[in-house]
Parts: structure tokens; C-alpha cells; sequence
């Protein structure tokens, strides 16, 4: 709990009623790299893209005589028509909250909804989780449903599987994503492929979350963002949550997605505050969140690097930029639509991402966007990742491996100069 | 009151001659007191228990008196029915399943050498006392886990013969609809639940269907829940992570499964004696919490006394039991290994102890069929083969359009695509011709 605490949040009064946080010190008084308000001058309204869930499900397809009968039932506009502005969210009251209270009121609300709605982890249960995801749940919903596993995640990650399998909706806590790297064999095989090897049989209905990313000196192993390893492994869907909102949105629509979805959050995002309504609502876990519309250039960027490029965007409009940010969420699909619109609209992108350079989510995009929308583009698409780099103990050392504010601003005015 | 147990004479059933690997006759060393619930036949049986005693005691520590091992062994005299541990039906079923299991594999062989099945192909010969002994006694709702060695696991679970075959030819009519193939045999009507290329890899999984189970009798209040699960795997799997791992949990929540090491001696070409500090793998269960029990796994009824226990055991909640069947596969490895290794002499020692054979042999003797009775079974096994075979043949190949059909339940998981519609939307998806 240590690490979040470089997030000074506190919430802000202000016109905009939907507000992601605000600090008062700025990068440079702090140089290991804290996020300062992301309250942006010119913009308005916070223009939110809420997804209602598509009431379209899957008709359970097991059995050989129903694999034949794949229908899909969906719902044709897959995408939100229509925005919702901040303005109804905040005109019905709402909540404040911090952002692993988010995710902690998602998943309590999804237990209460679904009996067979299970926690299993590494102290999840009597000690509360160790980010406090799941305060209260031991109390509340029993030893079973908030399982306290021994220190086995290859072992505990399938008996999540043989459990989906035969009826429960499990949520996978890795203490920390780097551990699942244990549990690997299981996520690949099992997780994402028995779906498909078993014929359509069996359903694999899991969640597995858990805090990933650089935090604050917490050394090379601590420090693994695994979204690059994942993303390859077929069947699998990935999102990554960045603000209590979406937070608490896709954790309930990864608990009732029939697929199994990774859910990835931040050491460093858990203290974020934010006013979410106070009605039930889910975010789509398909879909891209467009945080800023701009027309210069189309930054993509997710998870912790959200803020870090609000951030830069405060500079970068002071000194007259319109940076279109977009926060991609769905780490595998993307949201080709969204992305797509921006660029046609643009014809500029820069990733910002914290992932390695060598075959992370940055260079995947990259890849699609090229593929999809070439001719629109007026450069090459710009990518800021980490360095191929095991994160060092050391401050200073620790902060040149990741993106940090300064080098987004400079990538975007060269960008944009060309 | 706690009775001392010691290891017990073997009390003959099949083969009186049937030189077990290890003698499991005397008292050895290693007795303790143990609290006794069960009566398995045959067999060692370790239970954890105090630290204590490792003396065969004579009187508990209640004072009362309790049996020795000379009382043990001269227990029950019974009538000559009562010898019989199967009825005939019981007897049938499971001669019928071994028959199966063996015919199927032969014509697996054969198939496979005519190009109809590719890949890796691991046959189960020799090895059909285990499968038929523990899997016969399970209801349709239990669940099963089996390592790449399943298509006899898959039969004794109930998956008719057709759907098996013609996985393995990979057509679309196949259990898996020919995705999965000879190591991915699932079924959830019969509740197989795999089929793992990775050892190991199953062993969780039974776990979780096991816990399932629990979760359902005191979460969700269901009483009728009592599935048990099954897992089976081999010699080379308990020196794997996951093995101890699954043995930890299972008996820390007092799960309802049953562990099953069906103990070949050899993972591929690797004697399970060289890459096993400690080979006894019955005594791994009692380190963890659980009984373990050792038992002759050429010899179907004392196979099925054992698991008949561990199941019930399972099924009243009291907990895992680990079971190491000492078995021989006669093929080798897979369809692909030389079989170089093995010592041909240990082969032919095995080779007389097919337990097919022997399981006949206890039947004819006992008067539970006749000879004629037998063959018919014979031949109907035969025909039933056969027409797996005929059946995998005409079966039509999958067709493009199943190419991405399963590979998320809900295909929304495709993403959306640069038109704003889900990919899955698309017309061109189904047909496998879109770009994703």
C-alpha cells in the first residue's frame, strides 16, 4: 500500500463534474515522477463515452448439439451513438471515491448480484486484500468466496479454471501481475485455449486482475508489465483500467463476460479519486474512452500513462497544441473504430505506453494502424515505450525507463513541427 | 479408538502368482497407529496420524484392545459368495470397458500407420485396470481429468466410441469438433474435463471441479452436490510443482477428489526411479494430509476396492486420498517411440500380467460368464470399433468457417472493427475469410 501513496489525490471542486485528480505539486518539484492535475484548462465538459452492457448474451454453447448452433445475437451498434456528458453523471449526485475503492465496490456489487461470483488470491481474505480490493469481503461473503490461496499461482489459477468449468465465476487476484508469470501455463493453456480445444464444451468465465506496471522502487521483478506477455495468447481478452470510473465499469463487465478477461491495473492508480455515479453501469470492455478531441494529432495511450500524457497536454496546449487523447483501455482487441476515426481525423499518431519497446502493446498497434489506415497518415506513427530495461532499484535510473511528461511533449512538437 | 493396521497379506483375487513389484506382505517398518475406517484389499495403507507410534500396538490409547496384525489377517471367514468382490453385472461392465479400451487403442495403432490420425498418439495398453477400475465407479456427473493418455479414460467415461475416433481423424463431428485431438479429449455431458498435453496441467483443474463441488454444498446450500472428481496422471507428473501444490490444497479444504498416479515407471525414456529421490508416491500423500495408498495396477478388482473407498470417502467429505496404481503401459510412449529403453525382460514380465487376461481368467473361474458369453462381448466390441472407424471416416472435415467459431464465447472478444461494427459482424467473419 506503500506505492500508491506518490498520488497526492484529492478532488477538486470544479465546473467539470466528472474529475480524474489533482495534485498540487508539479513534475518538476517532484522528479520521480508524480501526476499533476489533469484538470486541463480548455476543456469544458468531460466528454464520456458510457457504454451500457449489450443485453445480448451468448446462449450457453456446450454439448456437441449445440455447437452446431452458433448464433450470435448482438447488438449492431456496437458502438455508443451517443456520448454522455459529464453533466448528467454529476447532475444525479454520485459518489466519491478513490480508485481501489472502485474496483472494490465493482466486485462487491457483482457478488452480491451472482452468488457464484468467487475471490481467489493471495490474501484476499482475512488480510483484505493487499491493496484493499477486497476489504470486508472474508466478513461478509465467507472464507469460500473470498478465497485465501496458498502461495501457489499455477495451482490456484487452474483450480480457478476447473472451477469456471463447472459453474463459478472466478476472480483471480495476482498479488502482484508480475506473479502470474507463474500461473503462465495455466492463463495460456487453459485460461485462453480450452475454450477452443475442448470444441466449445466449456466456458472459461474468469477475471484475472491484479496491480502491474512500474511503481515506486519496487525493483526489477515488481516492476513487469505483463500485458506483452498476454497478448498473444488466444481467447483471452485484456483491459486496462486507468480512473475509478472505468475502473469500476470494467471490472463488472469482466466479471459478466463469458470470456476470460485480464483486467490490468496500476500499483501507482490505486489512490486516484473521482465522483462515479451512483446508478448501476458498466463500460464496455471493447471500447476505446476518448479523454480529450483535438484535431492535431491523435495520442493513444492506457493505464498509468493517461495521466502522464494529461499531464503533458496541459503544457501542450498552453503552447497552442490540440492533442486528441484517447485512452485505448482494451489492451487485445483494439478498438479499431475509435483509433480509427482519430487518425482519418488527424493523421497523426503517437503511442505512449508503459509496456517494453520489444513486443509490447504499443508495437502491436502500431501494427494495426498501419495495416487499417495507412493512407491516412501523414507520418510514421510515433511510439514512447519503456525501455528494454529490467527496472532498477534506483530513483533516477527508474524514472529514464519510463515515459516520462517531458518526453511527450517534445515528441509531439517535433511531431507536429514536421 | 484407534486400531492399528499393519500392511496386509495380499488377499489373492486375480493372480495369486502375480509378483507385485514390491511385496506388500508382513509387517514392514513403517506402521502407525491410524484410525480405521476402511478396509482396502490388498494394499498398503498409510493414514496420517499422531506422530507417535511406528509399533504395532496392541492396545489403544484408550486400553481397549485392538487388532494385531495376526487377527487382522485371519479376519472374516466368509462363504465362497462373499469372496467375490464384483457381481456379475458389475463384472461385465468392467470386463467390457477393459475390452473396449484395449480395442480401441489396437485399432489406434493401426490407423495411425494408414495416415488417418497424425500427431502424437499415446496408447493406454496394459494400462486398462486403472481406468476401468477407478472410472466404472463414477457417476455420469463426476468429473475426470487425464493427462495426453486419455482416449480410454475418455471411453470408461462414457464418450461413445464414435466421437472419440473421429476426434482423433479430426473430423467436425468429433467431441472437440476436431480441435482438440488425441491429448484434448473433453466431454462436459460425461464431464470429462480434458485431455492436457502438459503434465501436470489437469491436476489444478480437477481441483477446481472438486471445489466447485464444496462451494456448491455450503455456499450455495446445495445438498445434492456431491460431484467427485477424478484426476489421473503419471509417475512422471509427481515430481511436477503442480502435483504438490494440488495434494496441499486438496486436503487443506477438504476438497472431494481423488488422486490417481497411474505409475507406468517410465516418463517417456526416463526411469521413474532415476528422476525420483523418494519412488514410493503413496507415501507424498500422507506429507500433505491425506491417505495414501499403494495398489497393484494390473489387477482391476483391487484397483476398484481402493477407488470404491477413496470415492465414498470423497463423497461424505471427508476429504482427498492419493492412490499410486503400479501399472505398465506395453506400448511405448507415444505412436512415435522406438521403445528402445525399456528392458525387454521387464516387458514380457508385464506382458504376463495383462490384466485383461487376468480379469478373464477371474470371471471364468468364479462363474460370474461363461466363455461364450465373453466372446460375444469380444465380437461386440469388435463391431463397436468398427463402426467408430467407419462412422470417423465418412464424417466430413471441419470447413473454414469453424476456424474462429470457438475461440471466444462471446465473439464480441474480436474487437470492433475500423466500420464501427463488431468484428463478428461482419458476414465474411464466419466464413474465415475477414481480416482480424
Amino acid at each position: 500500500m506503500a506505492l500508491s501513496q506518490g498520488i497526492m489525490a484529492a478532488s477538486v471542486a470544479v465546473a467539470a463534474p466528472v474529475v480524474l485528480l489533482s495534485a498540487s505539486s508539479a513534475y518538476s518539484a517532484r522528479p520521480h515522477g508524480a501526476l499533476s492535475s489533469a484538470t486541463l484548462p480548455a476543456l469544458k465538459t468531460r466528454k464520456v463515452f458510457t457504454v451500457k452492457a449489450s443485453a445480448a448474451e451468448q446462449p450457453a454453447s456446450f454439448g456437441p448439439s449445440s455447437q452446431k448452433l452458433w448464433t450470435p445475437k448482438l447488438v449492431t451498434n456496437a458502438v455508443a451513438t451517443k456520448q454522455e456528458t459529464a453533466a448528467t453523471t454529476g447532475a444525479k449526485g454520485g459518489h466519491e471515491l478513490l480508485l481501489f475503492e472502485a474496483l472494490r465496490e465493482g466486485l462487491e456489487e457483482e457478488m452480491e448480484r451472482d452468488p457464484t461470483v468467487v475471490v481467489m488470491g493471495e490474501d484476499v481474505g482475512h488480510y483484505g486484500g493487499s491493496y484493499k480490493v477486497t476489504k470486508g469481503f472474508a466478513e461478509k461473503f465467507g472464507d469460500l468466496r473470498a478465497l485465501d490461496t496458498p502461495i501457489a499461482e499455477n495451482s490456484f489459477t487452474g483450480m480457478a479454471v476447473g472451477a469456471a468449468m463447472t459453474g463459478l465465476r472466478p476472480v483471480i487476484e495476482g498479488m502482484n501481475m508480475g506473479f502470474l508469470l507463474l500461473a503462465y501455463n495455466q492463463i495460456s493453456n487453459n485460461c485462453g485455449m480450452l475454450h477452443y480445444t475442448s470444441g466449445g464444451q466449456f466456458t472459461i468465465p474468469c477475471v484475472i486482475r491484479g496491480p502491474g506496471g512500474v511503481g515506486r522502487q519496487l525493483g526489477a521483478e515488481h516492476s513487469q508489465r505483463l500485458e506483452s506477455y498476454f497478448q498473444s495468447v488466444p481467447g483471452l481478452q485484456m483491459v486496462a483500467c486507468s480512473t475509478p470510473y472505468n475502473a469500476k465499469g470494467l471490472m463488472k463487465a469482466a466479471i459478466r463476460s463469458q470470456n476470460p478477461v485480464i483486467l490490468f491495473e496500476h500499483v501507482l492508480l490505486y489512490n486516484l479519486k473521482e465522483t462515479i455515479p451512483d446508478e448501476d453501469y458498466i463500460c464496455c470492455l471493447e471500447e476505446a474512452e476518448m479523454v480529450r478531441p483535438g484535431k492535431d494529432i491523435t495520442i493513444l495511450t492506457y493505464s498509468r500513462m493517461r495521466h502522464y500524457v494529461l499531464q503533458a497536454a496541459k503544457t501542450l496546449v498552453s503552447k497552442g497544441y490540440d492533442p486528441e487523447i484517447i485512452d485505448i483501455r482494451s489492451l487485445k482487441p483494439f478498438d479499431m473504430y475509435t483509433i480509427g476515426n482519430s487518425v482519418k481525423k488527424t493523421h497523426k499518431v503517437l503511442i505512449v505506453e508503459e509496456c517494453m519497446r520489444t513486443g509490447g502493446i504499443g508495437a502491436s498497434l502500431r501494427a494495426a494502424i498501419m495495416e487499417n489506415f495507412f493512407d491516412y497518415l501523414d507520418a510514421p506513427i510515433g511510439c514512447l515505450s519503456s525501455q528494454d530495461v529490467p527496472t532498477p532499484y534506483s530513483g533516477p535510473l527508474e524514472e529514464l525507463t519510463v515515459v516520462q511528461p517531458h518526453q511527450i511533449i517534445s515528441a509531439v512538437e517535433k511531431m507536429l513541427s514536421d | 479408538m484407534a486400531t492399528s493396521l499393519a500392511t496386509r497379506t495380499v488377499v489373492p483375487t486375480l493372480s495369486s502368482s502375480g509378483a507385485n513389484r514390491k511385496t506388500t506382505s508382513g509387517v514392514k517398518g513403517t506402521v502407525s497407529k491410524i484410525a480405521l475406517k476402511s478396509s482396502f484389499v490388498g494394499c498398503k495403507v498409510t493414514v496420517p496420524t499422531a506422530p507417535a507410534a511406528c509399533v504395532v500396538a496392541r492396545h489403544s490409547v484408550s486400553g481397549k484392545v485392538t487388532a494385531s496384525t495376526a487377527d487382522v489377517i485371519e479376519a472374516k471367514p466368509k462363504s465362497k459368495a462373499d469372496d467375490l468382490l464384483v457381481t456379475r453385472d458389475e463384472a461385465l461392465d468392467v470386463y467390457e470397458d477393459m475390452v473396449l479400451g484395449r480395442s480401441f487403442e489396437d485399432m489406434c495403432a493401426q490407423m495411425y500407420y494408414r495416415g488417418k490420425m497424425f500427431g502424437f498418439v499415446h496408447l493406454y495398453n496394459g494400462q486398462e485396470a486403472v481406468s476401468s477400475g477407478v472410472i466404472r465407479l463414477l457417476k455420469k456427473e463426476d468429473f475426470v481429468t487425464s493427462t495426453y493418455r486419455d482416449h480410454v479414460h475418455a471411453l470408461s467415461k462414457g464418450v461413445p466410441a464414435r466421437l472419440v475416433m473421429a476426434e482423433l481423424f479430426g473430423k467436425s463431428t468429433g467431441c472437440c469438433r476436431g480441435q482438440g485431438g488425441s491429448m484434448h479429449m473433453f466431454s462436459k455431458e460425461h464431464g470429462l474435463l480434458g485431455g492436457f498435453a502438459f503434465i501436470g496441467e489437469g491436476i489444478p483443474v480437477a481441483t477446481g471441479a472438486a471445489f466447485t463441488t464444496k462451494y456448491k454444498r455450503e455456499v450455495l446450500k446445495d445438498d445434492n452436490a456431491d460431484a467427485v472428481s477424478v484426476a489421473f496422471f503419471g509417475d512422471g507428473t509427481c515430481n511436477n510443482g503442480q502435483f504438490f501444490e494440488c495434494l496441499n490444497m486438496a486436503a487443506l479444504w477438504k476438497l472431494p477428489i481423488v488422486f490417481v498416479v497411474e505409475n507406468n515407471l517410465w516418463a517417456i525414456g526416463m526411469s521413474h526411479l532415476r528422476a525420483t529421490s523418494v519412488p514410493e508416491i503413496w507415501k507424498k500423500g500422507p506429507a500433505f494430509g491425506m491417505p495414501g495408498v499403494h495398489v497393484d495396477g494390473m489387477d482391476v478388482l483391487k484397483v476398484r476396492e481402493v477407488a470404491k473407498e477413496a470415492i465414498e470417502r470423497a463423497r461424505r467429505g471427508d476429504g482427498p486420498t492419493l492412490i499410486e496404481c503400479e501399472t505398465y503401459r506395453f506400448r511405448g510412449h507415444s505412436l512415435a517411440d522406438p521403445d528402445e529403453l525399456r528392458n525387454p525382460a521387464e516387458k514380457a514380465h508385464y506382458a504376463a500380467r495383462d490384466p485383461i487376461s487376468a480379469f478373464k481368467k477371474y470371471i471364468l473361474e468364479n462363474g460370474l460368464a461363461t466363455e461364450a458369453e465373453l466372446k460375444a462381448i469380444d465380437k461386440k466390441i469388435d463391431e463397436v470399433v468398427e463402426d467408430a472407424v467407419e462412422f470417423a471416416d465418412e464424417s466430413p472435415l471441419p470447413v473454414r468457417s469453424q476456424l474462429l467459431e470457438n475461440v471466444f464465447v462471446d465473439p464480441k472478444g474480436f474487437g470492433i472493427g475500423p466500420d464501427g461494427k463488431y468484428r463478428c459482424e461482419d458476414p465474411d467473419f464466419t466464413a474465415g475469410t475477414a481480416q482480424v
